[in-house]
């Protein structure tokens, strides 16, 4: 009955902890796939442009 | 011009056609960390395309092999700090941050939401928030980020670390805290907290 307190207390911060790195985990995998859907966006026709204008410039002289 | 041959040319059509190819793969990557520096998508990509020319004009000084994207990477963030959209954006971000987050989250549910995350972000000092953003999401290790951001690689650590913690306290102020005034202020001084560790290096 004594001991039950402090068993209790750790159970609670072992709970936290895990609650926290279960957290970071979910930060983790949702940073990620923010940047992964931009990423996976279809890249503007404007990029290929100008890279292509560039490249014509650079072949004539 | 003359009938001898180009061999005082160090580069061939061949050269450029190969790194034009591996340019054009990073594109998408680029625009994701422009995006993450910038905030505005428009503004983003023209950052993105800035940084684009501006490795195809160094084309001559890249060692092909090595690296490819933690160089356009580290030229990215150089145009970006140079043209000095840093102070634009961070009064212009963190002002809508703050404001935004005193409005309720619509699913109480929802682990981390995307638009909190980016709220999230936003809050963070811009060393803390590229280093977690290079290491967290775009897949470099911590000696790559360290070379992207010109530092050491301790610091970039600490950044991350940093960045980790701070955002995981501002994600979850904005999920129990919903009245608002509460979290706001409660973010405020994380930031200013974020902000203070942030010049002690």
């Amino acid at each position: 009955m004594i001991e039950q307190r402090p068993t209790e207390e750790r159970r609670k911060s072992s709970a936290a902890l895990d609650e926290a790195r279960l957290r970071q985990q979910a930060i983790g995998v949702r940073l990620r796939q923010m940047f992964d859907e931009i990423v996976n966006e279809d890249v503007p026709d404007e990029f290929l442009e100008i890279l292509r204008r560039a490249d014509s410039r650079a072949e004539k002289g | 011009m003359s009938e001898s041959p180009k061999p005082a040319s160090p580069r061939s059509g061949a050269d450029d056609e190969a790194f034009k190819r591996e340019l054009v793969q990073l594109i998408p990557h680029l625009r994701a960390f422009a995006r993450t520096l910038c905030g505005d998508p428009a503004a983003a990509d023209d950052l993105a395309q800035d940084a684009m020319m501006k490795a195809w004009d160094a084309r001559a000084s890249f060692q092909m092999g090595t690296n490819m994207k933690a160089w356009t990477f580290m030229i990215l963030r150089n145009q970006f700090y140079s043209e000095k959209r840093r102070s634009w954006r961070q009064s212009q971000l963190d002002q809508e941050a703050a404001e935004r987050t005193l409005v309720a989250v619509d699913d109480p549910e929802a682990p981390v939401a995307l638009d909190e995350l980016r709220q999230g972000l936003a809050m963070l000092p811009p060393e803390q928030r590229e280093a977690l953003i290079l290491v967290g999401a775009g897949g470099f290790a911590y000696e790559e980020a360290a070379e992207i951001c010109n530092c050491a690689v301790g610091t970039v650590k600490s950044r991350v670390s940093r960045a980790r913690r701070a955002l995981h306290a501002i994600l979850d102020e904005g999920a129990y805290d919903r009245d608002g005034a509460a979290a706001g202020d409660a973010m405020r001084s994380i930031l200013a907290d974020a902000e203070r560790l942030s010049t002690v290096r």
